[in-house]
């Protein structure tokens, strides 16, 4: 290395640091006042007619009305001139005035729809623009009463809270096998998880596409990732302080699944919301089919939980805990779905299941390693690959 | 009669202005409209209009009224989004055709709809004679609905022998639900 080290240069004025720091910033702020009190000299009048830009965030069919509630997701205000369904102009009850940037409301529409039948609602804004709905298959929107919620809170548990504490009864089993092949079933976890990080960003991206771009779109998804991961690095590192002053054995495995219970959890809240708004949007038939489905599917994240703590001899009620953080968020994301579905929302927590599934990635991979230190021994990866097959296999009885 | 290339002012430009004289033959229902390029989109933005030359006798008295067929592509995607008989969707559903009973009516009717291969016609509870571009003196045909292509035209003549309100409309039913309706409020 040829640099030489220089000193830092001597402050050239006798300011005080406060102000040298302050300085620029009521700079910026007395620059934005003076520009927008001189109406933004220089750029002279709008250029261009308005752009119109309505996103439909709800749909909710009761008998002989379609209410859309739209978010104006463009720069300039919106005003809902007309309103057709399906090619013919229909009497409509909306907003007074324009709706303004970012603003939501909701336009409902006479019709009478027939269930089964596919509507595409259209409304004319008042400067001539359209702005069209596509409903696939019309079906009456149910009540957000008491028995919704209790057939949601249902649906979370079958594909929840059963299928994990049933995949969780492997414990026993996972004590008695040798630890070379305890490594092939964590590399088999860690090939679930990885399935399920993927899964989670495509339906992620997928459900940011739907909703309004102003709050971000797709970059809600990655965002939503980033978030958790550091979040639950935090947080694991400070378990991991704690903790080992307590008990140096043995922590750092329920303290993994205690993280791994967390980052299904989230991963289930995602997969909650999808099901609670597919079945409120009528686009999910509630066989027994499916619910048989997703227990074959979320089974294996039962066994995800225990794989790390096999050597360890936790109590009933811990178990149960671990279980329910890893389950129970599918009730929680079911309602959220079913009663106030937001396809930004949804994709931002997508993208958080996914930052926290990743988070556990990294925390289950030492795990892999070999009495050589090999990560990626041929055992390992014959278990992520395996992982992701069972995955892919069980998540074609799902698809939702 | 259509223009010739080569003999008048050919484009006006805007804020420009022409005279061009031709002999007003022959007798009949008559359209005019823009024929600068790209035509279909200036023909849809509404640059038409009915003119009607009577015979050198005249025509009989009647109830008179012109419908100019049209319809508009408010969002540019080469489709209309609003249709109408002069204009204003459902203007005559609000504010129905006032008319006597047992009063000769006479509709000299134009379509210059763009975009749409065709439109028509239709009157409820009554049959029309029809003249097709108005230049004969003989009825074609005694009916209810006539169809027209455009710059298709003709007069409907007719008495309303009942009181009451007697729609007409398009029967394109999807040109009906986006505009192109109305009635005759028939009273006496």
């Amino acid at each position: 290395m040829s640099a030489t080290q220089t000193p830092a240069p001597p402050r050239a004025s006798g300011l005080p640091t406060w102000l040298l720091g302050l300085g620029p910033l009521l700079l910026i702020l007395a620059a934005i006042g003076a520009f927008a009190a001189l109406g933004g000299p220089g750029l002279g009048d709008r250029h261009g007619p308005p752009a119109e830009e309505l996103v439909v965030e709800r749909t909710v069919l009761k008998p002989g009305t379609i209410a859309l509630t739209v978010r104006n997701d463009g720069p300039d205000a919106v005003a809902i001139a007309q309103a057709q369904v399906n090619d013919a102009f229909v009497q409509f009850t909306g907003p007074d005035s324009p709706i303004g940037r970012l603003k939501s409301a909701v336009v409902t529409v006479r019709a009478p729809w027939i269930e089964g039948e596919a509507y595409e609602v259209v409304l004319l804004t008042s400067t001539g623009g359209t702005i069209a709905h596509e409903i696939a298959v019309a079906v009456e929107t149910p009540e957000n009463d008491a028995g919704f919620f209790g057939l949601m809170a249902l649906l979370g548990v079958y594909v929840g809270v059963i299928p994990i504490a049933l995949g969780m009864l492997w414990l026993p089993w996972l004590r008695s096998v040798p630890p070379a092949a305890l490594r092939g079933i964590m590399a088999l976890t860690i090939g679930l998880l990885t399935f399920l990080a993927i899964d989670a960003t495509l339906e992620g991206f997928e459900l940011a596409g739907e909703g309004a771009q102003s709050f971000g779109g797709a970059a809600l998804v990655p965002v939503g990732a980033v978030v958790a991961f550091l979040l639950l690095s935090g947080v694991t590192s400070w378990l991991m302080q704690r903790r080992r002053a307590a008990e140096a054995a043995g922590a750092s495995g329920a303290t993994l699944a205690l993280m791994v219970a967390v980052g299904i959890g989230l991963h289930n809240l995602g997969e909650g919301v999808a099901i609670g708004a597919a079945y409120a949007g009528g686009a999910l038939a509630l066989g027994a089919f499916l619910v048989v489905g997703f227990a074959i599917h979320n089974t294996t994240e039962g066994l995800a939980v225990v794989a790390p703590i096999a050597h360890l001899r936790p109590s009933l009620r811990r178990l149960a805990l671990l279980g329910l953080i890893a389950g129970a968020p599918a009730v929680l994301g079911a309602w959220i779905g079913a009663a106030a579905f937001n396809a930004s929302l949804a994709a931002f927590l997508f993208g958080f299941g996914a930052g926290a599934i990743a988070q556990v990635i990294v925390q289950l991979a030492p795990s892999l390693r070999d009495e050589d230190g090999r990560l990626l021994h041929p055992l390992a990866v014959t278990g992520l690959l395996a992982g992701m097959a069972l995955m892919l296999a069980t998540g074609l009885l799902v698809s939702v | 009669m259509d223009g010739v290339p080569g003999i008048g002012a050919g484009q006006i430009e805007p804020g420009g202005h022409t005279v061009y004289e031709f002999d007003a033959l022959p007798a009949g229902l008559h359209l005019y409209h823009c024929h600068v390029r790209p035509l279909a989109e200036h023909i849809a933005k509404g640059l038409y209009g009915a003119f009607i030359v009577d015979p050198a006798e005249g025509r009989a008295e009647a109830d008179e009224l012109v419908m100019v067929m049209n319809g508009f592509d408010t969002n540019f995607d080469r489709a209309n989004e609003l249709y109408a008989a002069n204009t204003i969707p459902f203007a005559y559903m609000h504010t129905p055709i006032a008319v006597q009973r047992d009063t000769p009516i006479r509709v000299y009717l134009v379509n210059v709809l763009e975009y749409d291969l065709i439109n028509s016609f239709h009157l409820h509870g009554n049959l029309f004679d029809y003249y097709p571009t108005g230049t004969g003196s003989r009825p074609s045909e005694l009916t209810d609905t006539v169809m027209l292509c455009q710059g298709q035209r003709g007069i409907l003549e007719w008495r309303f022998p009942h009181a009451g309100r007697f729609m007409f409309h398009a029967h394109q039913s999807e040109f009906t639900e986006l505009g192109w309706q109305g009635f005759f409020e028939v009273s006496g």
